[in-house]
């Protein structure tokens, strides 16, 4: 690890402040995954804004009827909260998929959207790595890549975003409240996370100096018929190989709405709403279900060890939309 | 047989030290001044360092040192002077010996200062220039190199009986069949470390984390022109080895070669990262061509091993051992070869050789129970090997027929069906699997003291290890037996290079081992007891003979009038001597070696796969063991549970995974390597059948370290091929093989 210099933020405008203020800033709250790639050298900050004593630490209705998460309650807080568990029962299994109880006792709501690629390469100084040192290649095309991207990859990375909270996120439409040096802004989900392009290094839409204050759900929860499948090697701990956030809005039989977003595919939750669209208006079954699948792996591109995955995430996504039909929830 | 203590549960006597942090391993003892090393370690994997500038790192206040091979002391060179007891036939590693690079993460430089902190930081500002070499590590490109070595590290492959060819020609059924077993890391959950305490007078006390402390010691005299009275190596508690601490690794050597340089004392520990830069259990593909008459005995085995090696050493284990101890046959052909690649050597893990072969083994024969059409516990049955065909020699004992009969009665056997995908719920394809396994019930040669304190307190020694096995246990419980005193009044010391010598604890055989030399130890006091009994006027043993009386309840008694007796402790104050002391070393009989010596098992999987996205699940799985007289059925059955829950990682998680274009192995730390986790545990049952051995060693035990593994992996394998119809040969089973 190299020396850093630290500040603690009392209110979000002083850790504005204090971003500004530094060169090669980085905030921390959790710190489950920026201190682990500090002492491998992955990521250098010079200096550390702790921000874990900031007000941001509640959950609280908004004027439209939706929730306001704040940015610094812990991932198990919001999973195991009443409202969340009750009107967005899909997010509270979505962060139960993820990491391990002691992790989720320590990172934050807000960090969650910010979690690194778990790439093998980006992990090890030694190796060529597009997102970790821009221009020096990708090792991961040419090498292992069982695990990685199968949607909107470039040629310059093929990375996942790893975080199962922010599928559910995606499917739930929810909107990021930040605050920068120009004032707030409100960033929806589907534009806060990037492709990779060729500025893999950039993960977001979020400018070196923002700070993100809250998450907002938007009222409609799909309580009733959503699931969240999540594929991967072992039963905890492990990140997705696919997952599946589905999400039905049911008229008997018949779809009114469906959200429907996957995780472990590409650089940032892959939503396909023209994709969505087909199943509106139409019945809840097996071969809706698979044409739907079909069109949201349209374009997808295996790089040899996970070209298995455009096969399985359709697979997942039919089986996703059965369970959120048959109220099976995180089966 | 009576017994107060051998046979009965009991809790880990340093269960309660490890609970509560008391227990201190090689990375937690301090010493004045001590100064800690990092080490940095290469991103080529074969060629030269042109160039390596520590003059940034050594430019911080409070870095002390940066050695690599340009600046390191002279020392010794010859490869038989980094010879250590685990070391395969070859050259062995000597760090920072010169520019050459041989592997990926090969410790190039160890940077030594004030603190850690700053110690991982000044490596971070190491530079290095390399010449780089073109590396080979593919293991399958090159097995039309593979070679077999002029020496084996393990057994050699016994000789070829019969003729394979016609008897394959002849049968009525047959496979013919190729199993991969990828590379696997040790992974312990202590990370290698090394607290090298200067002494001064160029004499050195070393926490080293190790499987046996005088191989350590042994290694750094020898590597360092030292001895043996100016090193000593203690190692109280290991978290964890499973054969990763058989040799001595390079954080050892390092730490002593700071320490020595600096005259001060100096820690050295391994990151999650560098426990990847050595050893492994090595990649092995495996082709089994097996063949059966009409009435399914097996009539052909031919079982050809391909498996990975370093450049510098000949690294093998026993693959090819378990067709001639498991099944009858009278043509066999076995053959095993190495692939030299630009590696690290593998190196020894739990269950050696059984994990890899028993695993392809089981899988194959299952694949030929399935041809013949016959049942794969059936077939077992019908092909039970009454003696050793390897070396021609019966067995000491072999229970395992009751395996199978208990096993299977606690499996419900009876009611599988023999057709894969016959059994369904919902999207869950439901498997039943069997396999069987074996491993050696070896003993070695040991020493052990006992010395009886006039307060009645028994301390016993030996320079063995417990890395997590119960060794403190289990042999508190031997001499506590052996003397008729309570657990409490007893302690056995370990892990100090100055104790009596023992060998490395591993390959399953510390119980018979130590325990066999702790008994001894312990009988000699008896003797001297006994002696001091009949000095007594109006003795109620005067004619007594050892084997007449009991040692129970602090008493000596007579065992035909229990009413005859003599307190110890009224003994121990009378006497006039202080301690009662005997100071053994003991060897396996003649006798024993008559035998083939194996402990046995029987394994029942049951799994659920998901018939579209290829998820499998464990959900039973039963494990019958023929392991002898079962000291502690408590830790024993810890030791079984623990070999299950790896052999589920063998079948389903663990891998290596080689980057062929970097030469390096890329998913180098626990969240990318896995193993089991809790949530993967599902029902878990242990059987220990009765088995007596009288032959096997003196306390007719057999180690359980590692027959708890070697039939899970193929019971998990088979029992996927019966819930799904598809048999994957590559391990480990993950979900895109089965889609």
């Amino acid at each position: 690890m190299r020396p850093f210099t630290y500040t603690r933020a009392t209110d979000v405008n002083s850790a504005v402040q204090e971003i500004t203020r530094h060169e090669k800033a980085k905030f921390v709250a959790g710190g489950t995954n920026l201190l682990d790639l500090m002492k491998i050298d992955v990521m250098a900050p010079q200096h550390l804004v702790d921000i874990t004593r900031i007000a941001l630490k509640t959950i609280e209705e908004t004027a439209d009827g939706g929730l306001r998460l704040g940015a610094l309650v812990t991932n198990n807080d919001t999973a195991y909260h009443e409202q969340v568990e009750k009107r967005y029962p899909l997010l509270s299994h979505a962060i139960l998929a993820g990491a391990t109880g002691q992790l989720r006792n320590m990172a934050t709501d807000g960090g969650n959207l910010l979690q690194r690629t778990r790439c093998y390469y980006f992990y090890d100084t030694q190796t060529p790595c597009n997102k970790r040192e821009p221009g020096s290649g990708c090792s991961a095309i040419k090498g292992y890549n069982r695990d990685l991207a199968i949607l909107g990859t470039s040629e310059h990375c093929i990375a996942t975003h790893p975080s199962d909270m922010c599928v559910a996120l995606a499917a739930l439409e929810a909107s990021i409240n930040v605050t920068g040096p120009n004032g707030d802004r409100v960033i929806p989900i589907a534009d806060f996370h990037r492709l990779p392009g060729d500025t893999p290094h950039i993960d977001t839409n979020l400018q070196e100096d923002e700070i993100i204050t809250s998450i907002d759900l938007p009222a409609k929860g799909f309580a009733e018929h959503y699931t969240y499948l999540k594929l991967r090697d072992r039963a905890s701990y492990a990140f997705a190989i696919i997952s599946v956030a589905a999400a039905l809005d049911m008229d008997g039989d018949t779809i009114k709405e469906a959200r429907i977003a996957l995780g472990g595919v590409a650089h940032k939750p892959w939503r396909k709403p023209a994709a969505e669209a087909m199943l509106q208006g139409q019945q809840a079954t097996r071969e809706n279900f698979q044409k739907v699948a079909e069109a949201y792996l349209e374009g997808a591109k295996g790089y040899g060890d996970n070209d298995f995955k455009i096969e399985l995430a359709k697979r997942a996504i039919v089986r996703a939309l059965e369970q959120a039909f048959n109220k099976e929830g995180a089966a | 047989m009576k017994t107060d203590q051998i046979g009965k549960e009991r809790n880990r006597v340093d269960g309660k030290a490890k609970v509560t942090g008391e227990a201190k391993y090689a990375a937690e003892f301090d010493a004045e001044k001590l100064a800690y090393g990092v080490v940095v370690s290469s991103g080529i994997a074969k060629g030269k360092i042109k160039r390596i500038d520590t003059s940034k790192a050594l430019a911080l206040d409070g870095v002390l040192q940066v050695f690599t091979h340009e600046n390191r002391p002279g020392y010794m060179w010859l490869d038989k002077n980094y010879k250590d007891d685990d070391a395969p036939p070859g050259s062995p590693f000597r760090p920072l010996y010169d520019s050459e690079v041989q592997f990926s993460m090969q410790p190039i430089a160890l940077v030594v200062a004030e603190t850690f902190e700053l110690a991982r930081y000044a490596a971070m500002l190491v530079e290095v220039e390399y010449e780089e070499a073109e590396h080979d590590t593919d293991f399958e490109s090159n097995l039309e190199q593979a070679y077999e070595p002029k020496e084996y590290k393990a057994t050699e492959p016994p000789k070829p009986r019969g003729d394979v060819d016609q008897a394959l020609a002849e049968a009525s059924a047959r496979i013919e069949e190729t199993y991969t077993h990828p590379a696997e890391h040790h992974n312990p959950m202590e990370m290698h470390a090394s607290t090298a305490v200067w002494e001064g007078d160029g004499k050195l006390t070393v926490y080293d984390k190790i499987q046996g402390v005088q191989n350590s010691q042994q290694y750094i005299a020898s590597a360092f022109g030292m001895s043996k009275d100016e090193v000593r190596v203690i190692s109280p508690f290991v978290g964890g080895a499973f054969g990763s601490g058989l040799r001595p690794q390079y954080q050892l050597f390092l730490a002593v070669l700071a320490a020595r340089e600096l005259q001060r004392s100096v820690r050295v520990v391994m990151t999650r990262q560098q426990m990847f830069s050595f050893g492994h259990r090595p990649k092995t593909l495996q082709r089994f061509k097996l063949g059966a008459d009409t009435g399914g005995k097996l009539q052909a085995l031919q079982q050809e091993v391909y498996g990975e090696t370093s450049k510098f050493e000949d690294y093998s284990e026993d693959v090819v051992l378990w067709p001639g101890v498991l099944y009858p046959c009278d043509n066999t052909k076995l053959t095993h070869k190495l692939v030299a690649l630009d590696v690290y050597t593998p190196l020894d893990m739990r269950a050696p050789g059984g994990t890899t072969g028993i695993y392809a083994l089981e899988c194959a024969i299952d694949e030929l129970a399935y041809k013949a059409g016959i049942d794969p516990l059936e077939f077992r049955k019908k092909n039970y090997s009454e003696k050793d065909q390897n070396e021609d020699k019966p067995f000491s004992s072999k229970e395992l027929r009751e395996c199978y009969r208990q096993g299977a009665d606690k499996f419900g056997w009876a009611k599988r069906r023999m057709e894969p995908r016959s059994m369904k719920e919902g999207h869950q394809l439901i498997g039943w699997g069997f396999a069987q396994g074996a491993w050696e019930a070896n003993q070695a040669e040991a020493s052990a003291k006992a010395v009886l304190s006039k307060e009645g307190k028994l301390t016993v020694s030996s320079a063995t290890a417990d890395i997590g096995t119960g060794t403190y246990t289990v042999m508190t419980q031997i001499a506590a037996e052996a003397l008729g005193l309570p657990l409490e009044d007893v302690t056995f010391k370990l892990g100090d290079s100055d104790l009596p010598k023992a060998p490395l604890e591993g390959g399953s055989k510390t119980v018979a081992t130590v325990g066999s030399a702790v008994k001894k130890a312990c009988e000699q006091v008896q003797e001297k007891l006994l002696k001091l009994a009949q000095q007594q006027p109006d003795s109620p043993l005067a004619e007594a003979k050892l084997e007449e009386v009991d040692f129970s309840e602090g008493k000596i008694s007579l065992k035909r009038d229990a009413s005859k007796s003599v307190q110890l402790q009224d003994l121990l104050e009378q006497s006039d001597n202080g301690s009662l002391e005997g100071e053994v070393s003991t060897k396996p009989s003649d006798e024993s070696k008559e035998y083939a010596r194996y402990a046995h098992s029987a394994v029942f999987a049951e799994v659920k796969v998901d018939e579209d996205l290829g998820t499998v699940k464990v959900t039973r799985l039963v494990t019958a063991v023929a392991g002898g007289r079962i000291v502690n059925p408590k830790t024993a059955r810890s030791q079984i549970l623990g070999g299950m829950v790896w052999g589920m990682g063998v079948a389903l998680h663990e891998h290596t995974v080689m980057d062929n274009n970097l030469g390096r192995f890329i998913n180098h730390d626990l969240d990318k390597y896995h193993v089991p986790v809790n949530a993967d545990v599902q029902e878990m049952e242990v059987i220990f059948v009765e088995e007596k051995d009288e032959v096997v060693n003196p306390l007719g035990v057999k180690g359980l370290g590692e027959i708890g593994v070697v039939g899970v992996a193929p019971a998990i394998a088979n029992a996927i091929f019966h819930a799904t119809g598809k048999r994957v040969r590559e391990l480990p089973i993950t979900m895109d093989k089965l889609l």
